[in-house]
């Protein structure tokens, strides 16, 4: 191991609360709320200073609840230790300049829920829902309808069009042609993907991911110890997040992502610029998100996406090789699509790719979505050449 | 349509519910820096006031359709289709998922008008849905 955590961050604010009763009167996101202004306060410090969040539910829903955009967040659930695992991992985060101000949090209150019968109904394991009352009155069907919504918004205001998210579709099915695990391996056409049965106008069938089996994994290790191992290392050149949202009613734009933040961020981390990206891994569950993913990287305008993915950019031959493996579009995609950005982006920089293998490739990126684009993840990764 | 999923009310949500009963269409306000809160919550994300600084309102009930989509495959769900779901823009400066009903329901757009409609739920409550508004706004 290198580095260490010794002396690299410190806790600044604490609250709690306890009542000789053994009961509160505050509960739920009121009471984790409370405990957090008061550490902040504590701190001198207030919630516009907070950019990390670590909660051992979901630190995204508490987040969104605290109305904060956190570029690092923790839901970590280890039981009773889960606030000092929050602590380390917070630390390190410090420690490597992903977050400056992280808040921890927890809240129960067993005693009174049991009295004044609260809980059941009311509460999932996950807390308080927004969506239940919100959102799933509507029947928006999930996944496609937010990222339908988002389309709707993009044609709207930039005037793409359905046959320019059908590119998207169209290029990476030649991908998969190239990979001969993919679920997909005939090629499209625009007039395909608009012939295929509407699913959440304005998306189609070819402009959703697929729904297969998957599964994968990776192992990361210090570069030092990377030297003596098998394979070619892949170094980390440069990581960020950033969290908006969790339920797309609250999401602030819906043609920006929060991937408009991560991406600069991770970018500027390993100091390249897109033009430097041999390869984009960018989660394509649905041919739009592909498309703000292109826009908030800064591979093109916003509102440019159209416009850019015609002409083949994106496939075989085209300037900007994405989604290699066939992507969650043709390749495979059973419901959490990251890891496979992960696992194409390092089988690229190996150069173990066969007949889809991008000659000369050394920087490529992983790009992951969550949730409804609600949380975006950018992983750059490099050849020993790029360090 | 059939049997809505309509979650139970929030502790911080409960007077919004409680009003659509008389459907009235009710928002969250933070009196110190003058902005509605949606969805409710027991602080103002904006200014972290709280207690008596927030309060309810009513709303106009007048809103712009931010985006909209037209749902077209829900066998699945075993609804009528097809349905228009919406993000409405409201007068007050808050955003609302919603249904687009009546006879115009489907040729509503970005930036059509609208106006809250109600739809009985079981429990007594209403459900606020939109409507296209006789008088267009841009």
């Amino acid at each position: 191991m290198t580095g260490t955590l010794r002396g690299a961050a410190a806790i600044v604010g604490v609250a709690d609360a306890a009542s000789p009763t053994g009961e509160l009167d505050r509960f739920g996101r009121d009471l984790e709320t409370a405990m957090v202004l008061e550490a902040l306060d504590d701190a001198g410090l207030t919630l516009a200073d907070v950019d990390g969040v670590c909660h051992s539910q979901s630190a995204m829903a508490f987040a969104e609840y605290l109305g904060v955009h956190p570029q690092y967040t923790d839901s970590t659930n280890t039981g009773g230790s889960s606030y000092e695992v929050h602590a380390e991992h917070a630390a390190g985060a410090i420690a490597a300049g992903l977050a400056d101000v992280v808040v921890g949090v927890y809240a129960a209150t067993p005693r009174s829920d049991r009295k004044q019968r609260r809980g059941g109904g009311r509460f999932t394991p996950n807390g308080p829902m927004p969506a239940a009352e919100w959102e799933w009155p509507y029947r928006l069907r999930m996944p496609m309808g937010p990222y339908a919504l988002a389309a709707s918004r993009h044609m709207y205001e930039f005037g793409t069009t359905p046959e320019q998210l059908a590119e998207i579709a169209v290029s990476t099915r030649k991908w998969a042609v190239l990979n001969p695990r993919a679920r997909f391996s005939e090629e499209i056409t625009v007039s395909d993907v608009l012939a295929s049965p509407m699913q959440v106008a304005p998306l189609h069938l070819l402009d959703c991911c697929l729904v297969t089996d998957g599964a994968g994994a990776f192992v990361m290790t210090s570069a030092e110890r990377a030297k003596t191992l098998r394979k070619p290392p892949v170094y980390v050149l440069g990581a960020a997040t950033c969290h908006d949202h969790m339920i797309i009613s609250q999401m602030p734009d819906l043609t920006t992502t929060p991937g408009a933040i991560s991406g600069p961020a991770a970018f500027s981390m390993a100091e390249i610029k897109p033009d430097d990206v041999d390869i984009l891994m960018g989660y394509d569950s649905f041919t739009i998100t592909a498309l703000l993913h292109l826009e908030d990287l800064g591979f093109c305008s916003k509102g440019e996406g159209g416009a850019f993915v015609e002409d083949g950019r994106t496939a075989p031959g085209g300037s900007l090789p994405m989604n290699t493996n066939g992507g969650g579009l043709s390749y495979t995609h059973p419901g959490a699509y990251g890891m496979f950005l992960i696992v194409e982006a390092v089988r690229q920089l190996r150069g173990e790719c066969g007949p889809r293998q991008v000659e000369g490739a050394e920087v490529a990126v992983a790009h992951g979505s969550g949730m409804v684009l609600s949380c975006m993840s950018t992983l750059v990764l490099g050849t020993e050449a790029t360090l | 349509m059939s049997e809505r999923n309509v979650g139970p009310a929030s502790p911080e949500s409960g007077p919004f519910w409680e009003a659509t009963r008389e459907r009235r269409l009710v928002l969250q306000w933070c009196t110190a820096c003058e902005e509605p809160i949606q969805y409710p919550r027991s602080f103002c994300p904006r200014c972290q006031a709280s207690g008596s600084s927030l309060e309810w309102r009513d709303a106009s009930g007048l809103g712009v359709v931010y985006a909209i989509v037209v749902e077209h495959k829900p066998e699945a769900m075993g609804e009528e289709s097809p349905y228009a779901v919406a993000l409405v823009d409201l007068e007050e400066g808050v955003r609302l998922m919603t249904n687009i009903v009546g006879p115009d329901a489907l040729s509503a757009t970005i930036s059509t008008g609208v106006r809250v409609t109600w739809e009985p739920l079981e429990d007594g409550r209403n459900l606020p849905l939109f409507e296209v508004s006789a008088a267009k706004q841009v």
